[in-house]
Formats: C-alpha cells, structure tokens, sequence
C-alpha cells in the first residue's frame, strides 16, 4: 500500500509540469479569446432580442445580463492579446498586429466598453427605449475597437 | 485630296463640339430653390442620413469631434487616391461662404462653385437624387458646425484621371436620377428607398463598379471587392442577406449583428451615422433592402 501511494506521488510529480501548464500555447490563447468574445455575445443576446421586439422586455433579466457585461468587460485580459496570437501568425485570427502592440490603447478601449457596459446597467431596468439607447453605447464600443484593430474580412 | 481633308477638319470639329457638349459641368437651374425655407434641425437628420461625417471627419473621431469637417481621410481607388477635401464652416479653408445652391450643384450635378467637375468619390451619383428641401435644410445645418482652418490636400490622381473634364463623360453615362428599384412601394419602402439609394449612398460601396467606375446598377447591392484595398463588400440583397427586419434595425443602431459580433471597418462608420436617424427611418431602410432583386 505505501509503496503504491509512492508510486502514484511520484507519478503526479512528474505530470506536474504538463498539468501546471503556464498557458502560453498560442492556439490555446486565441480560443480563449475567442470564447471571451462569445461569452460577451451571450450576455448581449437576451438585450438584443428585447431591443429588437423578438423577447418581450425584463427588466430584472436585462439587469442581469448588463451586470455580466460590466463584470466581463472590467477583467484584466491581457493574457489573451499577446504576440503570436495575431492574424497573419494564426490563420483564424482576425485581430490585427496593432492591439497587441498597442497596450495603453487596447486598455483604453476596454474602459470605454466597462464604462458603457456600467452606464448600461444603471439603465437596463428603467424601460426598454432605456436599455436600448444603453445598448447603443455599448455597441460604438465594440465597433470603434473593432473599426480600428480587426481585419476586414 | 482637299474634299478628304475638309471633311477630316469638319469631323474633328464635330468631334471637339460633341466633346465640349458632353463634359461641359451642368449646373442646377439657378431658380431650383426659390421659395424653400431652411431647417437646420431637419438638416441635422439629413447629415447623419447622408453619412457626411463618415468620410470628412477625421476617421478615429467620437463625440464633438464627429462634427469637425476637416477632411484628409484617404481614398484608394484603382484611378488613384482621393483625400477628402475640407468641408467645415471656415469661410477660406471649407465650404463657409457656400451658398446653399453652390451645395445643391455639387451634391445634385457635382460641379463646384467654380464650374468644375468633382470626381465621383463624392457620392453624387446617389446624392443627386436627393430633394432640393433636404440640400437647403443641410446647407443650414452645416452653417452651425464648427470651422476647422486645415487646408485641404490634393488628390494623388495620374494622368489621364488627373483631366476632369473626362468627367463629364462619366457623369454622362452613369449619372443617373431614376430609381433602381422600382415598382409599387409602400410609404416606408419608399422612405427606405430615398435613404439608402440617396442620402445613405450604400450603393457606392456595396454596388460593384465596372472598369470605368461605374456602378453596375443590375447587380445592385450584390457586394464585390474593395478597390485598391483588401476584402470585400458584402452582398445586401435578400439572395445573401438574410437577417430578419428587426435584425437589420437593431445592426443600424448598435453596430450588432444577428449572432452579437459588430460591425468592422467603414461600415462601423456608417452605424455611427445611423444610429442618429429616428427608429422609423432604420427601419423603412430594413423594409427596402427586403424589396431589393435578390442578386447571387
């Protein structure tokens, strides 16, 4: 018995370095960053679909989902924007070399999203033409970051 | 020998006059906005329709900034690259001491106030069909902008592009007022149909052009190649475009599209234009592009 607990310490010693994996593969990094994208896609999916008329208004679940948004978009996400991660290294990356480069830019433009993403939740439950201008916001956000630093497609 | 020659000159001359005649700039009738009172506040509503701040202000700008006329933005086409000229309210520098009937001949007939012929990067081609109302109205609206003293920068256009009075040979062939859509409309589809083929001018970029710059209006919005850039135009006709009304309002407002990613590149532009128009308007341009011939 205590020879088999050894054995199987000393194995998950010598699997320590793969599983304490430091995360710097490079394809691993672009899903990751692409997963955050969707994952802020999902948050505005439910205010879209009430902004649009095709689910009816919620006030509490609008809150909600601007309360992700907020938390999301405040995240430090640098781990997710750096070199080799870039379009023209992965061929399924379209975010150009510039928002690598760029840090103090990229760290604006996500303050820009977290302000809008915070204004969005102090107006989220009021009504819809509320939230709807406040998804506005959020909106020019992401599209004045991806005018910039994505490729076109 | 001499009955030859003489027809040869007469033919020249015939040649030179049909020349003359053809690319000769053709301004609006001076009387065309007798009686039209201005309003400024719809005017507003005309320059966000017309996109005006999408290419004459500086690219990166938001806010107050938008409203800031300087130009200098960079154009690539294959005749060569535009740079847009300068159209805020100083009197030297922009368009300050226009009248609003030096503005209706150059977004109706694209001839500058002294008689010249702009190149077709100004989208009079749609732009020509807007309303005398809607030129005075913006003419009043852009009186309140600020004025910017940034001189504006040639175009980097060789030869023989660099001759504009070629350009009243393009004009003569693809400037065009009637509808390219056409048909019975409803009030929207019609609203919807004077803003995206008019002031809107989405046709310039989502129309392909043939080899001398002209839109190809049978493949009308079908989408194609950006000139002298990379990527391409999509295709907005219902063959390609299949998002929902609905979808298409809310993309007009908020940059979304149907699955929640965002509108890139100049088109991240023309929804910070949109979204300034009233909720009707984004929608009757929903229910025109779905009147649209599906083009493959």
């Amino acid at each position: 018995m205590r020879k088999a607990i050894f054995a199987l310490t000393t194995t998950l010693l010598a699997a320590m370095p793969a599983l304490a994996q430091d995360m710097t593969n490079p394809d691993e990094i672009l899903t990751a960053r692409h997963g955050y994208m969707l994952l802020l896609a999902m948050q505005l999916a439910p205010l879209g679909a009430m902004a649009k008329g095709t689910a009816p208004y919620d006030a509490a679940a609008a809150t909600e989902a601007a309360k992700n948004l907020a938390a999301l978009s405040g995240i430090d996400s640098s781990m997710l924007w750096v070199p080799g991660t870039e379009a023209g290294v992965l061929t399924d990356s379209s975010a150009l070399p510039a928002i690598i480069a760029n840090t103090a830019d990229r760290a604006d433009r996500f303050a820009q999203l977290k302000g809008a993403a915070d204004a969005l939740v102090t107006v989220a439950g009021n009504d819809v033409e509320a939230m709807k201008a406040g998804l506005g916001g959020v909106g020019a956000a992401c599209g004045g970051c991806h005018k910039e630093y994505r490729k076109p497609d | 020998m001499r009955r030859i020659l003489s027809a040869l000159v007469l033919l020249a001359v015939l040649g030179l006059a049909t020349f003359w005649v053809v690319t000769r700039p053709r301004p609006v009738d001076p009387g065309l906005l007798a009686g039209l009172v201005p309003d400024a506040a719809h005017g507003e509503q005309v320059f966000w329709a017309g996109g005006c701040a999408a290419c004459h202000a500086d690219a990166d700008a938001t806010g107050a900034a938008k409203l800031v006329l300087k130009g200098g933005q960079r154009f690539a086409s294959p005749f060569g690259t535009f740079l847009a000229p300068n159209i805020s309210n100083d009197a030297t520098a922009g368009i300050g001491a226009w009248t609003a009937l030096d503005l209706a001949n150059a977004m109706l007939r694209g001839v500058s106030p002294e008689g010249s012929h702009y190149y077709p990067v100004f989208p009079y081609a749609s732009y020509a069909k807007a309303t005398p109302q809607d030129v005075v109205d913006l003419r009043a609206f852009l009186a309140t902008l600020p004025a910017d003293p940034t001189p504006s920068q040639p175009h980097e256009v060789g030869f023989p592009f660099s001759i504009r009075a070629l350009l009243g040979g393009w004009k003569f062939l693809f400037l065009k007022t009637d509808w390219v859509v056409g048909g019975e409309l409803s009030q929207e589809e019609a609203r919807g149909r004077y803003l995206v083929e008019a002031l809107g001018h989405c046709g310039e970029c989502h129309t392909p052009r043939n080899a001398l710059g002209g839109m190809r209006l049978g493949r009308w919005l079908a989408g194609g190649p950006v000139p002298g850039g990379q990527g391409n135009f999509p295709n907005i006709t219902p063959a390609k475009l299949d998002w929902t009304v609905p979808d298409i309002v809310e993309y007009l407002n908020s940059g979304f599209t149907p699955s929640f990613d965002s509108a890139g590149g100049h088109m991240a532009l023309v929804v910070q234009n949109t979204a300034h128009l009233p909720e009707s308007d984004r929608r009757a341009i929903a229910d025109y592009l779905k009147r649209v011939p599906p083009v493959e």
